[in-house]
């Protein structure tokens, strides 16, 4: 079981980490950030998540925390 | 519950990338930040930097960095080197950077052997200035400066920089990598570890060219930027070792 921390201070909103996560737990969010990008959100209410770091490896903005 | 992938140390405290979102810079730093950590060279990295957007490197590296004229970083770095045999010296330079206004001198830094490392990030343009036409433009790309697209008999054709590289007796590693897909990514972290280890072992010159996405300058999303790395860019660059004297040794 695993879980990620999405810091929204260093989301560029460039959705990379939607398309890489396996298993889709990633998401667009329907809020927004000061510049008016969606951010995104971690949406794992199944436990899905095995701290692959996928999602870590691929932001090209280290904005994001894998705890396993 | 332990935490599995954090920030590099050798980033800046508080450091906050100003690039565009979905360039795969961020990522290049990130694995040059790993490395450094890892191969515990921290305290003894000297970084020569370039012209473009790649200079931004000395903002979030905590380690020293040298900026050189435009081009000229490999130059640089050869003479950091020379004064200080011990330290571990690399350039972080882009593609027109490294392979049209610093060619000679980064070729020549091949031809002597001198024991630095380059990176070199081709994005198949100018991506600071607003995305001219570059040395590694490939055929038929709409740039500011090629209107029409890029055509032979005006423009002629791109440069394959590692291959070049390669061809260099003095160069002990020299490959291509790209960072579209995470397994991309790791290949690329391996292959930028034996650029800095043919350095500390004295065997000569480590070059890694590394494919990037400019989706700003391309007018393309982030994913479509990557789509076109893998599907344009990589029939014209192929990945892959083209030289390493260490797997010659074995």
């Amino acid at each position: 079981m695993g879980k990620i921390v999405i810091d929204n201070n260093r989301c560029k909103s460039c959705y990379l980490c939607t398309m890489t996560c396996p298993k889709g737990l990633i998401k667009k969010s329907a809020k927004t950030n000061r510049l008016g990008d969606y951010m995104v959100e971690f949406d794992d209410k199944k436990e899905e998540c095995i701290g692959c770091a996928m999602c870590a490896k691929r932001c090209p903005d280290m904005a994001i925390e894998v705890y396993r | 519950m332990q935490q599995v992938f954090s920030i590099p140390n050798s980033m800046k405290k508080d450091f906050k990338y100003t690039f565009c979102p979905g360039c795969d810079h961020g990522i290049a730093v990130r694995l040059v930040a790993e490395l450094i950590d890892e191969m515990g060279l921290k305290e003894k990295t000297i970084c020569s930097t370039s012209i473009g957007c790649s200079v931004f490197l000395y903002d979030f590296l905590d380690v020293d960095c040298i900026e050189a004229p435009h081009g000229r970083a490999c130059a640089s770095a050869t003479g950091v080197k020379r004064a200080n045999p011990d330290k571990f010296v690399f350039t972080y330079q882009g593609d027109g950077d490294f392979a049209s206004i610093g060619l000679a001198e980064s070729m020549h830094t091949a031809l002597r052997g001198e024991k630095v490392a380059a990176i070199c990030i081709n994005n198949t343009t100018y991506g600071m200035t607003g995305g001219q036409m570059g040395p590694t433009t490939i055929m038929g790309q709409i740039t500011t400066t090629s209107p029409a697209g890029r055509n032979v008999d005006y423009n002629g054709y791109p440069i394959k920089i590692a291959e070049h590289i390669a061809l260099c007796d003095g160069t002990a590693f020299s490959a291509r990598v790209a960072l579209d897909t995470v397994p991309h990514i790791n290949e690329a972290k391996k292959a930028l570890k034996k650029a800095f280890q043919v350095q500390l072992d004295g065997l000569g010159f480590g070059f890694v060219e590394i494919l990037s996405s400019c989706p700003t300058n391309w007018h393309m999303s982030p994913e479509d930027a990557h789509k076109r790395v893998r599907e344009e860019m990589m029939p014209v660059f192929p990945l892959g070792v083209f030289k390493d004297i260490t797997a010659e040794v074995k």
